[in-house]
C-alpha cells in the first residue's frame, strides 16, 4: 500500500522510536505487562504503515458501495440516509405492545421490531402447560391471527418495515404478517421487513429451537424460495452473531460462526435448487456491539469483507447484492450491570458508536434497566435518545467509514478476518455447522470464552465498573417494568373464546392439508398461510409439524 | 477423604440463556463439586426427580425469563413432597430485588443476582448444604 522506500525509512524510524520507549518504560513500567482487547487478543503499543506493508488497497480496503465492501454497501452511507433506528419491543398482550408500537413511533422510531414471548417462539399455545408463568414476559403473546391483527392495528404495514425475532415458527409467524396486510389491502409484493428465521444459532446459543436440523432448513429453504416470488422485499433470514456473542464467544468466533451458520444457509438454499442470486440479496445479519470500540468497528468491517468474498469466490455470486453483508446491530445485553445501572447509558453510548463507525444498516440500542428487568418507556426514551444525538451531534456520520486508514483499525479488520477464516476452516473440516454443532464444537469454544471472560472478572484481570472496581453501596432500584401475571390469564380466556366462535371444519380441513404437504416435499408457506387464516393456533400448526418433523433433541455440552 | 458435594444445576422454564448455568457448572465443578446439568426446558417434575434420583446436594436453578415468581415456589414444593427439603435450593438470574423476598419465602435460599462473583456461590453452597 506504501513506497517501498519510503517504509525503509520508516523501519528505522521505528527502532528508534522503540529504544526510546523501552527507555522510559524501564523507568516508568506500563499499566500492564500486556494489553488486550475486549476479546482478549493481544494489542500493541503503536501501529504503523508498517503494519498495512502488504495490503493492496483495492483489494483491502477499497470504496464503499464497491467490493469487497469493508467500507460499507452503500456508497455514501449515513450521507444519504440514516441506519434504522429500530427498537426491539413488545410484552404482555398484543394491545399493550401495540400501545408501545406507536409510542416508538411517535418518538421517531423509523421500524418496529417485534418481542415474541417464549411459548410464541417454541409453538405452544397461551393454554400449553409449559407456558406456565411465561405467558407475555419476554414479549408479546400470540396465539392466532386475531392476535396478530391486534399488535398491528393502525399500523399501516405498507410504510412501516417491521423486524420479528422469530426462528423455529418464523413460517406461521410470517404468514399471519401477510394476512394481516392482505386485510388491511396492503399486497405481499409491498411488504418491507426481516424475520430472524436463524435456527442454527438457535441450536448453538439462543435455545428456541422446535424441530430437527433437517427439516428446520427445509422450512427455511421453502421462505427463501417462496419469498423471492410472493414477498420480494422481504429479508427472509438474519444471520446472528448476536446470541453467540451474548453466550461469551469472541469477536472472532461471533464472525467465524455466524458466517459457517451463513455457509451453512447458503448450501442448503442451493441443494434445494434456488439459484444463489435470487436469494441471496435477501440475506441479512446481525451483530452484537460490545464495549471494545476499536475491535468492534473492526469487526463488522472484517465480516462484511469475508462474506462478500464468501459469496463471490465460493458460491459465484455475479449479482452484488448477493455480496453486500446488510447487518442489524444491538447493543450488548450482558455487557450491562445490574450496578450503577445509571453507567449502562454510557455503555450504550460507546456501543452505538461502534456500530454506527462500523456502517450498521439497522440498530436497537438497549435500555439501561435491561440487566434487572424490561425497559420502562422512560429508559427506552434514553436508549432511543442515544442513537439519536449519535446521528445528529457527534458528526461521526457526515463522511463515509471514517476510522479507515488507521492503521491500528485496517491490522485489526485483517486480524480478525484471518481468525475468524480458521474457524470457518475448522467447521469446513468438521463437516459444516449443522454438524460442528451436533459434535458441541461450536458450544465448547464458546462456552470457554465464557468461562476465560468470568475468571478474568473474578481476578480483576477484566475491569467491569460498578462490579469489581468502583462500587457503592446503593438502593435497590424502583419503578421496574412488571407483567401483570392477570396477562397469562386473559390470553387463555381469548384463546378459549376464539376456538369457540372460529369454523372449526374449515380449521380442521387446513390442518389435513398442511400435514400432506409437510410430508411431501412441495413448498410449505402456501399450506401454512391457508391454515393461519382459518384461524388456526399457533400450537396447532405447530403440532402438526412436530407429528411429520419430531423434535429436536439438544446436546447438552457444559 | 470426605465425598463431594453434588449439585444439579438445573434450567426450569423456557428460556434458552444458558450462559449462566455453565458458567455456574464449570466453576462448581472447578470447586471439587460433582455437577450434573440439566439441559434446557425443564419443568419443575423433571428437576426435583433429576435431584433425587441423583442424590444431590443442593439444586441451583438458573431463571432470566421472568417466569422465577411461578416456577420456583412449584420446585421447592415438590422438593417438599418428595420427602426432599433437606436439599439446599438456590437460584440465579435475572430477578428483580423486589421479588427475593417472595421467593426466599418459598424455599429459595439464596438468590444470585447479575454481577455476583461465582466465589459467592461456591462459598455459600459449601457452608449451607445439609450433610
Amino acid at each position: 500500500m506504501y513506497d517501498d522506500k519510503k517504509l525503509d525509512g520508516l523501519k528505522d524510524s521505528l527502532r528508534d522510536y522503540e529504544a526510546k520507549v523501552e527507555k522510559s518504560i524501564a523507568r516508568f513500567p506500563e499499566r500492564k505487562e500486556v494489553f488486550y482487547t475486549g476479546s482478549k487478543e493481544k494489542v500493541d503499543r503503536l501501529y504503523t504503515p508498517l503494519d498495512l506493508e502488504e495490503d493492496d488497497f483495492n483489494e483491502k480496503i477499497g470504496f464503499p458501495g464497491s467490493y469487497p465492501y469493508t467500507r460499507g454497501v452503500q456508497p455514501n452511507m449515513y450521507r444519504g440516509r440514516l441506519w434504522t433506528m429500530r427498537m426491539y419491543a413488545g410484552f404482555a398482550t398484543a394491545e399493550e405492545s401495540n400501545k408501545r408500537y406507536k409510542y416508538l413511533v411517535e418518538q421517531g422510531s423509523s421500524g418496529l421490531s417485534v418481542a415474541f414471548d417464549l411459548p410464541t417462539q417454541i409453538g405452544y399455545d397461551s393454554d400449553h402447560a409449559l407456558s406456565e408463568g411465561e405467558v407475555g414476559k419476554v414479549g408479546v403473546a400470540i396465539d392466532s391471527l386475531a392476535d396478530m391483527e391486534i399488535l398491528f392495528d393502525g399500523i399501516p404495514l405498507d410504510k412501516v418495515s417491521t423486524s420479528m425475532t422469530i426462528n423455529a415458527p418464523a413460517a406461521v409467524l410470517l404468514a399471519m404478517y401477510i394476512a394481516v396486510a392482505e386485510k388491511q389491502g396492503v399486497e405481499a409484493s409491498k411488504l418491507r421487513g426481516t424475520i430472524q428465521n436463524d435456527i442454527l444459532k438457535e441450536y448453538i446459543a439462543r435455545g428456541t429451537y422446535i424441530f430437527p436440523t433437517e427439516p428446520s432448513m427445509r422450512l427455511i429453504t421453502d421462505i427463501f424460495e417462496y419469498c423471492s416470488e410472493e414477498v420480494p422485499l422481504w429479508n427472509t433470514i438474519s444471520i446472528s452473531g448476536y446470541h453467540i456473542r451474548e453466550a461469551g464467544s469472541t469477536a472472532a468466533q461471533e464472525v467465524g460462526f455466524t458466517l459457517s451458520d451463513g455457509i451453512a444457509y447458503v448450501e442448503a438454499a442451493l441443494k434445494a435448487g434456488l439459484d444463489v442470486d435470487t436469494f441471496g440479496p435477501r440475506l441479512s445479519f446481525f451483530f452484537n456491539a460490545h464495549n471494545d470500540l476499536l475491535e468492534e468497528v473492526a469487526k463488522y468491517r472484517a465480516a462484511r469483507r469475508l462474506w462478500a468474498k464468501i459469496m463471490k469466490e465460493r458460491f459465484g455470486a455475479k449479482d452484488p447484492k448477493s455480496m453486500m453483508m446488510k447487518f442489524h446491530t444491538q447493543t450488548g445485553g450482558s455487557t450491562l450491570t445490574a450496578q450503577q445501572t445509571e453507567n449502562n447509558i454510557v455503555r450504550v453510548t460507546i456501543q452505538t458508536l461502534a456500530a454506527v463507525l462500523g456502517g450498521t444498516q439497522s440498530l436497537h440500542t438497549n435500555s439501561k434497566d435491561e440487566a434487572l428487568a424490561l425497559p420502562t418507556e422512560e429508559s427506552v426514551m434514553t436508549a432511543l435518545r442515544t442513537q439519536q444525538i449519535v446521528a445528529h451531534e457527534s458528526g461521526v456520520t457526515n463522511t463515509v467509514d471514517p476510522l479507515a486508514g488507521s492503521y491500528y483499525i485496517e491490522a485489526k479488520t485483517s486480524e480478525i478476518e484471518e481468525a475468524a477464516m480458521e474457524y470457518i476452516k475448522r467447521i469446513d473440516e468438521i463437516g459444516g455447522a449443522a454438524k460442528a454443532i451436533d459434535e458441541g464444537y461450536i458450544q465448547r469454544e464458546i462456552m470457554d470464552a465464557a468461562y476465560n471472560y468470568q475468571k478474568d472478572v473474578e481476578d480483576g484481570e477484566a475491569i467491569v465498573v460498578g462490579v469489581n472496581k468502583y462500587q457503592i453501596e446503593e438502593e435497590t432500584p424502583q419503578n421496574l417494568l412488571r407483567v401483570d401475571p392477570i396477562v397469562g390469564e386473559n390470553q387463555k380466556k381469548k384463546l378459549r373464546a376464539l376456538k369457540e366462535s372460529r369454523d372449526q371444519a374449515a380449521v380442521d380441513k387446513a390442518l389435513l392439508e398442511l400435514k400432506k404437504v409437510a410430508q411431501s416435499d412441495e413448498n410449505i408457506m402456501p399450506a401454512i398461510l391457508a391454515a393461519v387464516k382459518t384461524y388456526a393456533s399457533l400450537g396447532e400448526i405447530t403440532d402438526v409439524l412436530r407429528e411429520v418433523f419430531g423434535e429436536y433433541k439438544q446436546a447438552v455440552i457444559v | 477423604m470426605e465425598k463431594p458435594i453434588r449439585v444439579l444445576v438445573g434450567k426450569p422454564g423456557l428460556d434458552g440463556h444458558d450462559r449462566g448455568a455453565k458458567v455456574i457448572a464449570r466453576a462448581l465443578r472447578d470447586a471439587g463439586m460433582e455437577v450434573i446439568y440439566t439441559g434446557l426446558r425443564q419443568t419443575p417434575e423433571q428437576i426435583v426427580q433429576a435431584a433425587i434420583q441423583e442424590d444431590v446436594d443442593c439444586v441451583a436453578v438458573s431463571i432470566l425469563s421472568g417466569a422465577h415468581n411461578t416456577l420456583l415456589p412449584k420446585i421447592n414444593q415438590l422438593l417438599i413432597d418428595g420427602d426432599a427439603a433437606d436439599i439446599l435450593f438456590v437460584a440465579g438470574g435475572v430477578i428483580p430485588e423486589a421479588d427475593i423476598q417472595f421467593l426466599k419465602d418459598n424455599g429459595v435460599k439464596a438468590v444470585f443476582t447479575p454481577g455476583t462473583p461465582t466465589t459467592v456461590s461456591i462459598d455459600f453452597i459449601k457452608e449451607n448444604v445439609k450433610r
